[in-house]
């Protein structure tokens, strides 16, 4: 497990709800993958989402810019309430970030254009500003000297960290994480941690699906612990870690910081 | 621990492994079979390559105008030479043959830029799209004429490499397009479209080039109205346009598939729609990964243009035979089949190393 370097203050949260899971349920076929998740996330919050791989943690975010459909419920984002509209999905992907676990760059561009793409093409800016936009946030991923070279040229941690930047480039309301550390070298995993916790100073509303405790710990307001489709504890992290309610928290608890 | 280690100095590699000697022995001599096949090669090579550059150089016959200039025992180039302005042009008008190079001196000066690395690949672009655009029309009006001045030349009088560049010409810049779309459609979420597009690639696919050349001479005019005609060359354009689509299109599904789910999500998340995902990340990554496969079907299509023949066109292929059945000229046909091998030859082996050059230049994978 990384510690993170530093740890961002908890600033007091605004009530103005950017996300709003009700009820959603989920099915692949006959099988039941999301059984009536629940979730408010207010403007600001950083919500930390765990669980053992198959517990519907990834599944649950990626409905969030409905990347995956859902049978039953609703999603409000910002206001704005998913629907089968193609035209609303798109001005709700525009307000949201999302970083995968296989970073997922485009690799026929540079860094450089992988960061314009978004707003030359979807915001429609210039592209110059679009370039000085996409500098900026490269050099807070502290990788600026990068722009001009194919993904395929840079590390793993690299990748991610341009991932995120071009997910930055939006000006997303809401950045979800999908395992961002999941597919990288340990000695990577550090730099796009840290990455991570300068994004969540500056007051992002963040949803990150990891398994990094530290970085739950450090960074995160509330902790939701999934398994077999359905939220099944939600505390704020000294709770969660120090008296986790249910049996099955317990367990794997004890897997992943006990290996 | 302390014991200071002295690092090994590089050796060279044994000389049997690099160089010529190296070289020899990796791929002419790795095994005792590949040793028997080289000096078997090697023995063919000396029994049939002397005679053949005998007949076709040293003991050639090059100067003249007709066919007492040839030698026997040799070849006669005196047949190409003198129907080489056929071979090229056709039945076109002696006096307008300059509309023909008119018109190819115009592409090879409007696409030259396209082949220069310095130019910037936003004019590429829009050169690309320009000419795209334009020429065809320019090209039309300076061949066919009846606009501007220029005497009419009826697409009938059209022949030889013209024609061949025409109908391949037309042929690839259609069949592309029509291709890509074809590919999306035959992969989009709507059965319509779905349906339609599988159906119009199984239908052309199943079919010969040539049923489909018969039919667009033979059976189309049937089902028009009496006295209504459209230009022979026009549908034989059309029918080799389609029928090259449907191949196309799943060459390039070949290259959509390879595509990592991943790329899509991420152009969704970032908000771009449909069309603008598959123009900007999909299709300029599949179509890198199936240049090998579209070039291959480039150079079937070229070489297809020679079919043309069974209606009644006269393409390259077409009027050297054409040539060789010519009563003062019997006997050459060795020479006009040669010499149209060359030409055929010398376009897709261009077109073969273009497309290397290309795949080399857009590589951008891992170059560390």
């Amino acid at each position: 497990m990384t510690e993170p370097a530093v740890s961002p203050t908890l600033k007091p949260l605004s009530d103005h709800v950017m996300i709003l899971i009700e009820a959603v349920h989920k099915w692949y076929g006959v099988f039941h993958v999301l059984k009536d998740i629940n979730l408010t996330v207010r403007k600001g919050e950083r919500i930390v989402v765990c669980g053992p791989s198959g517990s519907g943690k990834s599944t649950t975010i990626r409905c969030i810019n409905r990347l995956e459909e859902y049978q039953r419920g609703r999603i409000v984002v910002d206001g704005q309430e998913l629907s089968n509209d193609v035209k609303q999905i798109e001005r709700i992907r525009r307000e949201v970030g999302m970083v995968f676990q296989h970073f997922n760059l485009f690799p026929h561009l540079t860094v450089l254009e992988n960061c314009t793409l978004g707003p030359v093409w979807v915001r429609k800016l210039p592209r110059r500003q679009a370039e000085e936009i996409a500098m900026r946030y490269l050099e807070r991923v502290r990788i600026p000297e990068q722009a001009g070279k194919y993904p395929g040229q840079l590390s793993g941690g690299q990748q991610q960290r341009v991932a995120i930047a071009r997910s930055l480039c939006m000006n997303p309301k809401i950045m979800l994480f999908d395992e961002p550390t999941s597919a990288l070298d340990p000695e990577m995993i550090k730099e796009v941690l840290d990455t991570m916790v300068a994004l969540a100073e500056d007051g992002m509303t963040m949803i990150c699906v990891t398994h990094e405790m530290g970085f739950a710990k450090t960074v995160a307001h509330r902790v939701i612990f999934m398994d077999g489709g359905e939220i099944i504890e939600e505390k704020p992290p000294e709770e969660f870690f120090t008296h986790p309610e249910s049996d099955r928290t317990r367990l794997f608890l004890s897997q992943i910081l006990h290996h | 621990m302390a014991e200071s280690r002295v690092p090994h100095s590089n050796l060279p590699p044994p000389a049997s492994t690099v160089g010529v000697v190296g070289w020899l022995r990796r791929n002419l001599f790795s095994s005792p079979l590949n040793v028997i096949l080289t000096l078997l090669a090697v023995y063919l090579l000396f029994v049939a390559l002397p005679p053949l550059l005998r007949w076709a150089f040293l003991d050639a016959s090059w100067d003249g105008d007709n066919r007492d200039a040839c030698r026997p025992g040799g070849a006669c180039w005196v047949f190409i030479r003198v129907h080489f302005d056929q071979f090229m042009y056709g039945f076109y008008p002696d006096g307008q043959r300059w509309r023909v190079n008119a018109a190819v001196l115009l592409l090879i000066l409007g696409a030259a830029p396209l082949f220069v690395r310095a130019v910037s690949s936003k004019f590429k672009i829009r050169l690309g799209l320009g000419l795209l655009i334009a020429y065809p029309l320019i090209a039309f009006i300076l061949l066919k004429g009846g606009m501007t001045g220029l005497p009419v030349v009826d697409t009938s009088q059209w022949g030889g490499l013209l024609l061949t560049l025409v109908i391949a010409g037309v042929g690839m810049t259609a069949a592309l397009p029509l291709g890509v779309l074809l590919a999306l459609g035959r992969r989009s979420r709507l059965p319509a479209i779905q349906t339609l597009c599988v159906t119009f690639i199984e239908l052309w696919r199943g079919v010969p080039l040539i049923t489909v050349l018969f039919m667009s001479s033979v059976m189309l005019p049937l089902f028009l109205p009496a006295g209504m005609n459209f230009d022979k060359l026009l549908r034989a354009l059309i029918g080799v346009t389609l029928f090259q689509a449907a191949y196309m299109a799943e060459v390039v599904r070949g290259g959509l598939q390879a595509i990592p789910k991943g790329q899509f999500e991420a152009a969704a998340a970032l908000g771009l729609g449909y069309w603008k995902t598959m123009g900007l990340i999909v299709l300029p990554q599949a179509l890198k990964l199936v240049i090998p496969g579209i070039v291959n079907t480039f150079i079937a299509l070229f070489k297809d243009t020679s079919l043309v023949l069974i209606i009644g066109l006269f393409d390259l292929m077409n009027i050297v035979h054409n040539a060789t059945t010519n009563p003062a000229w019997l006997g050459f046909s060795t020479e006009g089949y040669i010499f149209a091998a060359v030409v055929y030859w010398l376009f897709c082996f261009g077109m073969s190393r273009y497309s290397q050059n290309l795949e080399k230049h857009l590589h951008t994978g891992h170059k560390r």
